[in-house]
């Protein structure tokens, strides 16, 4: 009797399918839904078996391997194939997790920041967001994955907008940000068009078998490779490509934010993953020049350049967004080194980024919801005023900074091992030394609300005001999620590990 | 002289690639170099079209037919698999009984596909800027950044 | 006073179903041959857009109502996803077609109808609400530049 006999065997036979569609159909309905709270409660169950049935999928695949899913029965090399393997099945049940703690908070967050007239399609775009990141994580099919990077977009830019009731700035932001991702995306669609010319298919893993026999093919490759790495960076926001996200996350409503930093960077590193070491394969001389002299050039580069401008931002939430580009940076340096540790280390932190910076960016939320605060000077006496609101602050960021017992640890320290063990010690230097930023722009917010008094309003000291329920709920859910990788982080690591096996093989 | 002329040929045999590239290139000019808003959706409108130009010419084999089976005596199974399979085109003309040569009908259905992502992209950004234009009153970049100026600086004056 | 616009007035009126009809000509052409649901539906919608631009965006709203629109767009979504999940109600993968008939062939023949009419239905109805949506928005915001320029 193992956990995985709970699931039925038809969701563990078309639970593929599930995990896409049935956020499209629901956000369909969702559309016309009148009545937010119906809107909600869609949206809620949809979610939430969303988490299961990837939950159910992944236990499937630690025991019984890959499993390939064709679509309309027909099978891959013609038809579109949905496969979940070690790579994506953990980045399956992120993103549906992370969408239910979203939904749990959107309910009282929406209410404060959305119009009323725009809170039911809301939710539709939410869920819409949320099946194009799962379809394009679920796909094994090359353009699928474009249609679906799309499909996710596309909704992401109008939920980004819907910030405009609270800061007109969303606006510009949203679009700056469809006018990067759509190139982005052109990119990316360019570069699938050359791989379909030099291969002849669009199954990732038939694309993987060609080049293997054509070792490494032509030109048409090569420019394709490039074409992807450039598409995808856009869309991860790799250092010089970053320029959309500071905006995005700053204006926009803040469970889109917090949706967004916790999935949809995190989804296009995962499509990064999956077309250096899956379908494109290290050995190649190209892919190996640019994962050294690139990937990890820039992803150092952004890590000491984005931990330097979240020093000087006033804006919190801009603070965290140049944050996350730094983490973005350990990553593609994790991802750079290309041996299986530091590989492993790249997406453990990928995970443990999204559950960190999702706390975060929850817990900012909840300060502006009671205090309207936004600027980091506004931090003053926070401590005395939401106590546990702050208490989650605190602990992701701790988490967030590398501190022993929390999940950032685990992976700042799991990356830093593995740089070691490739000879990379300047590696370890930078790590060490942008943690050492990090305390700095974290610990100017924590000095502030620790050790300032809260501010006086007519003569009165500002009064306790606590976050609502719905909000604490799923902040110390994170918060939690993060102490557990950090004190016993078995099953997040060993899942890091069976990724990086199943890409890169055993080794070290 | 003979260099000079084999790649002039090769340039115009590959005239489609030519023209693919000099619309990237203007598209993409045009997002970056322009400080209207429009103007830039229209760059990235012509930087999309540039792509479905680029694939409709990969699915071009050359002396191809337009992939439809018009055939009543092909049964609808066989028809239903040929027409359904990328390599219908390849099956027709190496193992086919009618020695047709087919072009690749898979790169027109992707780039339908990419066509209603442009619409929609086109569309959001259009209604973004209509909103854009309500609330600042004008679409030129540089006046609304101006406008945002004092606005992000207000942490520091305080 | 004389209708200026009398001549577009009559013709479109005599071309509006024609284009409708052709939109139908392309969709029941789209199993088998060139055309589908975003052909047809696009052509339906330009039908509807002409009337609109010739017309007035009132009359139109009359005669297709925002509400319908919105529950088209919905419908044919439902309808592209129902298939799919009707496929998997009979055992089949997810839009797997030939489980509707007992010759697949022919199950996958009523499929891909009844995919290509959500189709239609949503393309349709989604280019008809861009339409609204940029058409019904009141120029209500003076122009900066001339703002600046008279005073």
């Amino acid at each position: 009797m193992t956990m995985l006999d709970i699931f039925p065997n038809w969701l563990l036979a078309h639970g593929p399918a599930f995990l896409m569609a049935l956020p499209l159909l629901l956000a369909a309905i969702t559309a016309i839904l009148p009545n937010e709270k119906i809107a909600w409660f869609s949206s809620f169950a949809v979610t939430l078996i969303c988490t299961v049935t990837a939950f159910a999928l992944a236990l499937n695949n630690i025991q019984n391997g890959v499993s390939v899913y064709p679509l309309g029965g027909w099978d891959p090399p013609h038809g579109i194939a949905l496969v979940i393997d070690a790579l994506n099945a953990p980045i399956l049940v992120l993103i549906a997790f992370m969408a239910v703690i979203t939904i749990i908070y959107a309910l009282p967050a929406t209410i404060a920041e959305v119009e009323p007239k725009k809170r039911a399609p809301f939710y539709a775009a939410f869920l819409l967001c949320m099946a194009g990141l799962l379809g394009m994580v679920v796909t094994g099919d090359a353009f699928n994955v474009f249609v679906f990077l799309e499909v996710s977009s596309i909704a992401t830019y109008t939920l980004v907008a819907m910030g405009a009731s609270r800061d007109r700035r969303a606006l510009r932001a949203a679009y700056n940000y469809l006018i990067l991702g759509s190139i982005g995306a052109t990119f990316f669609v360019i570069g699938i068009g050359f791989l379909y010319m030099e291969t002849g298919t669009l199954n990732m893993a038939g694309m993987a078998r060609i080049l293997h026999d054509l070792e490494g093919g032509s030109r048409v490759a090569k420019v394709a490779f490039g074409f992807i790495i450039v598409g995808l960076g856009l869309k991860l926001a790799m250092f010089p490509l970053h320029m959309w996200l500071p905006g995005a996350y700053a204006y926009s409503p803040t469970p889109v934010t917090t949706f967004l930093s916790s999935t949809a960077t995190k989804a296009a590193l995962y499509l990064l993953l999956r077309f250096i070491f899956f379908v494109f394969d290290p050995d190649f001389e190209y892919v190996a020049s640019v994962l050294t002299y690139v990937l990890v050039t820039l992803g150092v580069v952004g890590m000491l350049f984005a931990s330097m401008q979240a020093i000087f931002q006033i804006d919190a939430r801009r603070m965290l967004a140049f944050s996350s580009i730094a983490q973005v940076g350990y990553m593609l340096l994790g991802i750079g080194i290309a041996t299986t540790a530091s590989v492993a280390a790249g997406y453990l932190h990928l995970i443990n980024h999204a559950i960190i910076k999702g706390g975060l960016f929850l817990a900012l939320g909840a300060m502006w919801y009671r205090f309207g605060i936004t600027r980091i000077s506004d931090f003053k006496g926070m401590a005395k005023m939401m106590p546990w609101t702050m208490g989650a602050f605190t602990i992701s960021g701790f988490s967030l900074i590398g501190v022993p017992f929390t999940a950032g640890f685990v992976s700042k320290y799991q990356l830093a091992t593995a740089a070691a063990g490739a000879g990379w010690w300047w590696a370890v230097g930078v790590i060490v030394v942008t943690s050492i930023l990090a305390i700095f722009y974290i610990g100017q917010a924590l000095l502030l609300a620790y050790f300032q008094d809260p501010p006086k309003i007519e003569g009165r000291t500002v009064a306790k005001n606590e976050a609502p329920l719905a909000m604490l709920v799923p902040m110390w859910m994170l918060v939690f999620a993060s102490i557990v990788i950090g004190m016993r982080g078995g099953v997040i690591v060993d899942a890091s590990w069976r990724a990086a096996i199943f890409l890169l093989g055993g080794g070290q | 002289m003979s260099v000079f002329m084999m790649q002039s040929t090769t340039l115009f045999s590959q005239f489609n690639y030519i023209a693919v590239i000099i619309l990237m290139m203007v598209g993409l000019y045009v997002v970056f170099a322009s400080r209207n808003l429009i103007k830039k959706l229209v760059g990235l409108s012509v930087f999309q079209t540039s792509v479905f130009l680029l694939y409709i010419t990969i699915s071009k084999v050359s002396g191809g037919q337009p992939p439809i089976l018009v055939e009543d005596h092909v049964s609808s199974d066989e028809a239903l698999a040929a027409a359904a399979t990328q390599a219908a085109s390849i099956e027709a003309a190496h193992g086919g009984a009618h020695h047709v040569v087919y072009s690749n009908p898979l790169p027109h259905v992707l780039i339908l596909t990419a066509i209603v992502v442009g619409v929609a992209t086109l569309a959001i950004g259009l209604s973004l800027v209509v909103r854009i234009r309500e609330a600042y009153g004008c679409i030129e970049e540089d006046r609304i950044e101006g406008f945002d100026f004092d606005y992000t600086l207000e942490g520091i004056s305080k | 006073m004389r209708d200026p616009h009398i001549l577009l007035r009559v013709v479109s009126k005599f071309l509006i179903p024609l284009i409708a009809l052709f939109a139908f000509y392309v969709q029941f052409h789209g199993d088998y041959g060139p055309g589908g649901g975003f052909q047809a539906g696009v052509i339906l919608a330009a039908s509807v857009i002409l009337y609109g631009l010739v017309f007035g965006i009132a009359a139109t709203k009359t005669a297709f109502p925002p509400s319908w629109i919105r529950i088209g767009m919905t419908l044919g979504v439902l309808l592209y996803g129902g298939t799919g999940v009707l496929s998997f109600l009979l055992g089949g993968e997810f839009l797997n077609y030939s489980v509707f008939s007992h010759n697949p062939s022919h199950g996958q023949h009523y499929g891909i109808l009844a995919v290509e009419l959500g189709v239609l239905c949503t393309v349709a109805s989604v280019m008809v609400a861009i339409f609204y949506a940029f058409g019904s928005r009141q120029p209500g915001v003076p122009n900066i530049e001339n703002a600046n320029e008279d005073g």
